[in-house]
């Protein structure tokens, strides 16, 4: 059974709709992420399960029982807040008892409790420290602490790594993913770094406009985007007008890619997206298409260039740097190509979560 | 860059110099004599006389009162208007201090007109009574409580609010442990606004208690003006003076311990 479902909710703020019929169900112990650009509905999502903020209509359940209107202190949830709210008057041990002091836990209860949370977050020793000692990084782990130890059963973590640079952004990715192992509670992430998402996550759920574009690991999200919008929020990619010729046959810029989708229909226009890294660079003449290196930056790992061919300017990445002016060809791998449907309407680029799920009538819901 | 610093500092030196050690100096050296100029602690000793130690217990309670009915009215309007609109907010504070602007003896004497035997308030019976001294105040000063307060509590992170309720914390300890401990530096400026002013005064008491509230403030401007004895006003004036570093001194402790348990 779900531990918690989100049914129907939706939200306004000054008319406008930040969320609209928006379900979602969480299991226990999975790491659920909420991506989206802002204005999306994630924080509002967020600030809803955690009681801050009121629903206009729909439900809250939480193993099967309705918390909607239920105050936050009341719920078995604790949040990690974007900007740490630290209460800035207490020393880190203040802080962290917090929680456990209202719960009426015994002095040495508390006591254990705070050095086994310091512990877990790399802060032994820092009990009697002031919040403004602290660094930021410092700071969003006892954040982390101080929710951790009330033992919550859901943790909600608003942006929490937003503020810091990013090495020490890497370093919390890998922490929470241990924290989230080690005491087995659920964690719903809300971000807008598609990396963070993939990288910790069990399950991305992708949004936009106040509805989810795809729901998936974060393999799934990454290789198959179901949309354009997903497509271009996760990772760079190329996407481009295609028609689907027959089964396994795409026409990009009048050239022939082999796919391996299916099912699109003949003459079908499309929208297609290849990742910059699955773009073969070659000699002119031994890919599908040939073209000129427009640009190249060194950005790391590898080389990013733009390849002028057909009309449009292919983002590649290779570890093989081509000057500018180099004259060459691409190809593609047939399964590194991914086909997707042409949103018909304004409306159906933002596709609701039961169209997701197969429904096929929903075009009339969104009006 | 250094020399233009200290060119700088020049007009506020000379400041220093004629507004706050001059005059500092001269009623020291008033307070420490006697009118034939030789060094004497009388006048500070006659802080002991029957009259002038009962007019500085009233002064001191009567501005006690003051303040604490200042901080009572203005900490709650404060929590109101940190959680209203923007707009009405700047709206409601602006009406607050409205008054401010208005002379502070014609503010006083509105005061006087309105508690007069035949005032419209007359039938309260409270003119030259203390409460009419406490009353104009709490009148007068009230926006000095109000503007420090709430701009420590709008300087309030709504999400450390949030963060307590979120650990479990309802709506009392919230206040109580979060927002009033964070809010002290606005009460204690507000405090020492109200209370200064409030121990120091003679125009509200010589208004309102039409001479029979006499606070430590009367004592000292009759001495200057009726009995023309500066030096026994001085000397009273330094025992003031002294009495209002012991209660700052007092509030900043208060400050510096209280976090968490203020109240």
């Amino acid at each position: 059974m779900a531990l918690i479902e989100l049914i129907n909710l939706s939200k306004s703020y000054d008319g406008e709709k930040v969320l609209d019929e928006f379900d979602l169900s969480i299991k226990e112990n999975e790491f659920i992420t909420l991506l989206g650009p802002s204005g999306c509905g994630k924080t509002t999502t967020l600030r809803i399960l955690g009681g801050f903020t009121k629903p206009d209509t729909g439900r809250v359940l939480f193993q099967g029982e309705d918390i909607t209107q239920l105050s936050p202190n009341k719920r078995q949830i604790n949040t990690v807040f974007q900007k740490y709210a630290l209460f800035p008057h207490m020393n880190i041990a203040e802080n962290i008892a917090f929680g456990m002091k209202i719960s009426g836990k015994t002095q040495s209860y508390i006591n254990d409790k705070i050095k086994y949370a310091l512990k877990l977050v790399n802060l032994s020793g820092f009990e009697k420290r002031s919040v403004d000692s602290l660094s930021g990084g410092q700071q969003q782990r006892i954040a982390i602490a101080r929710a951790i130890v009330n033992e919550p059963r859901v943790l909600l973590l608003d942006e929490p790594l937003g503020a810091l640079d990013l090495k020490l952004r890497q370093e919390m990715q890998y922490e929470l993913i241990r924290l989230k192992n080690e005491l087995g509670i659920t964690f719903l992430y809300v971000t807008h770094d598609q990396e963070e998402a993939l990288t910790m996550s069990d399950k991305v759920v992708v949004m936009n406009k106040g509805y989810i574009q795809q729901m998936g690991t974060p393999e799934q999200i990454y290789n198959e985007p179901e949309n354009a919008f997903v497509a271009d929020f996760i990772g760079d990619s190329n996407i481009v007008d295609g028609i689907m010729m027959e089964d396994r046959v795409v026409k990009i810029f009048d050239h022939i890619f082999p796919c391996i989708d299916e099912g699109f229909g003949k003459k079908k226009p499309v929208d297609v997206v290849i990742r910059p890294e699955d773009i073969i660079i070659g000699k002119v003449g031994e890919g599908i298409m040939d073209g000129e290196i427009t640009s190249n930056v060194f950005i790391g790992v590898h080389h990013e260039m733009c390849i002028e061919a057909g009309g449009f300017e292919w983002v590649a990445q290779n570890t093989k740097s081509y000057p500018v002016g180099t004259k060459v060809s691409i190809d593609v791998l047939p399964e590194n190509i991914q086909i997707m449907n042409k949103p018909q309407s304004e409306d159906e680029e933002a596709i609701s979560l039961e169209e997701v799920l197969g429904e096929e009538n929903i075009g009339e819901d969104n009006e | 860059m250094n020399s233009m610093k200290k060119l700088f500092s020049v007009p506020f030196i000379c400041f220093i110099l004629c507004g706050t050690i001059v005059p500092m100096g001269v009623i020291a050296y008033y307070g420490l004599t006697d009118r034939e100029g030789l060094f004497t602690l009388k006048n500070i000793m006659e802080i002991a006389t029957v009259d002038h130690a009962k007019a500085l217990g009233m002064s001191l309670l009567l501005s006690f009162l003051a303040t604490t009915i200042c901080l009572i009215l203005a900490f709650p309007l404060g929590l109101i208007l940190k959680d209203s609109k923007l707009g009405k907010k700047g709206f409601m504070v602006f009406l607050f201090i409205l008054p401010m602007w208005m002379n502070f003896v014609l503010r006083t004497m509105a005061w006087q007109v309105l508690l007069e035997k035949n005032g419209i308030l007359g039938g309260l019976g409270i003119i030259n009574t203390p409460t009419a001294v406490v009353l104009g105040m709490v009148y007068d000063y009230l926006p000095f409580m109000v503007l420090p307060i709430y701009n420590a509590l709008v300087k309030i992170d709504n999400s450390v609010i949030e963060a307590a309720y979120d650990l479990g914390a309802d709506y009392k300890r919230v206040l109580f442990k979060i927002i009033v401990p964070l809010s002290v530096p606005g009460i204690v400026s507000g405090i020492t606004m109200v209370f200064v002013p409030s121990l120091t005064t003679f125009a509200i008491s010589n208004m309102l208690g039409g001479g029979k509230v006499n606070l430590i403030g009367n004592i000292i401007e009759q001495e200057f003006t009726a009995s023309a004895n500066w030096n026994l006003g001085s000397g009273l004036s330094l025992v003031m003076m002294i009495f209002i570093v012991i209660s700052m001194a007092l509030i900043e402790k208060f400050d510096r311990n209280g976090e968490g348990n203020m109240i």
